[in-house]
């Protein structure tokens, strides 16, 4: 059994699926030009994963073993076109802006992942906690990257909150200084490579600053192998 | 033999379970959520379409008022493309064309081009493109004002030789470090222009 604590933990900051597992770095580097454009495929990936993990951890005792994975599929693929259509139906300008990165997380190796690497052996409870925090950690370093990108690339942060939370939201807007002539490399793919690179180097660098941990990352690497 | 028979359909049924209910689910969302996208997706279209013509210029639903044409080399389609048209005490106004920049520098750019009656512009906006962030895609109306610079432009005004980015002679600015973007959109709205020209009885029925 994985404590809470530990679930919690793994989720942010040791097996993060962004800065450690390296998972779904297509819809992570493509999208995250902006705070907003993060924030919004990380919150449909997050609710993705919690949905994903719960099914597929109500049904692991009766799961057929030879047709495991493509019931994961099926199941994943169905939360996903769900999560989809809800978006276009709700927030139609972010669904613009996201396009085919909303379909493109039923490709996205963590949530598969998790389902067969956790969800599929824990009980719902535990297993919905372990798809919210991955999903956290994953939200957070989309974040991350979407403020660093949009600060260098724009000179700007929160722009465009309007397509998530409506008009009244464009006041969110910073611009750093009006006359920023804007940096191209941080928005093009390149600048996304370099900004997830220093994101895992200031993380590793955290790692190593602290006092080596207690002899328990045992139980925890078996988890998520 | 008889085991792996029985194992086999049992593995089949459970897998066709699932689908099955699957497929519900989502058909279940479709059929909630399919009324709401439509009417975002015609929203869009409106707000696209008012961006172009003053809203007191008509009074028709123009969403619904379209004519569909066929594959024109002028207005750059393959396939039939929709106009909008756009009528005031059911008199002609202004038509809205789809039209396609074949040769931008990052592939296609699609736009709408309104025309008035008249053959006068009425604006021009780019619905989708892939063109670089930060040089080309000053064609976006939220990035750079220069898409209006097409507004009361006509056949004779500029004539035929203004109707090139600077560089090439022409009258429409280019931007820095990017010229193929705006050549292929001159060009293009120039080409609607012509399109308008040649068909404008059969859009109007």
């Amino acid at each position: 059994m994985t404590t809470r604590r530990e679930i919690t933990h793994n989720g942010l900051w040791n097996s993060n699926v962004a800065l450690v597992q390296l998972l779904g770095l297509c819809p992570l580097l493509a999208v995250t030009s902006t705070v907003i454009n993060g924030l919004g495929l990380g919150i449909a990936t997050l609710i993705t994963l919690v949905l994903s993990n719960s099914m597929v951890s109500l049904i692991r005792g009766f799961v057929r073993n030879e047709v495991r994975l493509p019931v994961f599929v099926l199941i994943i693929a169905s939360v996903v076109t769900i999560v989809e259509l809800t978006i276009k139906a709700l927030f139609y300008d972010l669904y613009l802006v996201l396009g085919i990165f909303i379909p493109l997380i039923v490709t996205n190796c963590a949530i598969i992942g998790r389902a067969e690497g956790f969800a599929s052996r824990n009980a719902v409870g535990p297993a919905a906690l372990d798809g919210l925090m991955m999903g956290l950690g994953f939200l957070i370093a989309l974040l991350i990257l979407g403020g660093l990108r949009e600060i260098i690339g724009f000179g700007t942060l929160f722009a465009h909150a309007e397509l998530m939370f409506g008009d009244d939201a464009k006041s969110l807007m910073i611009e750093i200084h009006p006359d920023y002539p804007g940096f191209l490399l941080a928005v093009l793919p390149p600048g996304a490579f370099f900004g997830l690179a220093l994101l895992i180097i200031v993380k590793n660098w955290l790692d190593l600053r602290r006092p080596a941990p207690q002899p328990q990352p045992l139980e925890a690497a078996a988890d998520s192998a | 033999m008889q085991v792996n028979r029985r194992q086999i359909l049992l593995s089949g049924t459970f897998l066709w379970l699932f689908a099955v209910g699957g497929t519900t689910l989502v058909a279940l969302t479709e059929y909630s959520t399919s009324a709401a996208i439509t009417e975002n997706e015609r929203q869009l279209l409106l707000r696209n379409l008012y961006a172009l013509l003053p809203r007191n210029s008509l009074d028709n639903d123009i969403a619904a008022d379209s004519v569909e044409l066929p594959a024109a080399a002028l207005l750059g389609t393959d396939d039939a493309s929709t106009a909008y048209r756009a009528r005031l005490a059911g008199e002609p106004v202004a038509v809205v064309f789809n039209s396609i920049a074949r040769n931008g520098y990052s592939g296609r750019i699609h736009l709408l081009v309104g025309v008035y009656v008249d053959g006068s512009l009425a604006g021009v906006r780019v619905v989708k493109h892939a063109e670089t962030p930060g040089l080309g895609d000053a064609i976006e109306i939220r990035k750079s004002p220069w898409i209006k610079s097409f507004d009361g432009k006509s056949l004779d005004n500029p004539d035929t030789a203004g109707w090139r980015v600077k560089r090439d002679g022409g009258e429409f600015d280019q931007f820095t470090g990017a010229t193929i973007t705006p050549r292929a959109v001159v060009g293009a709205v120039h080409a609607t222009l012509l399109y308008y020209q040649q068909n404008a009885d059969m859009i109007f029925d």
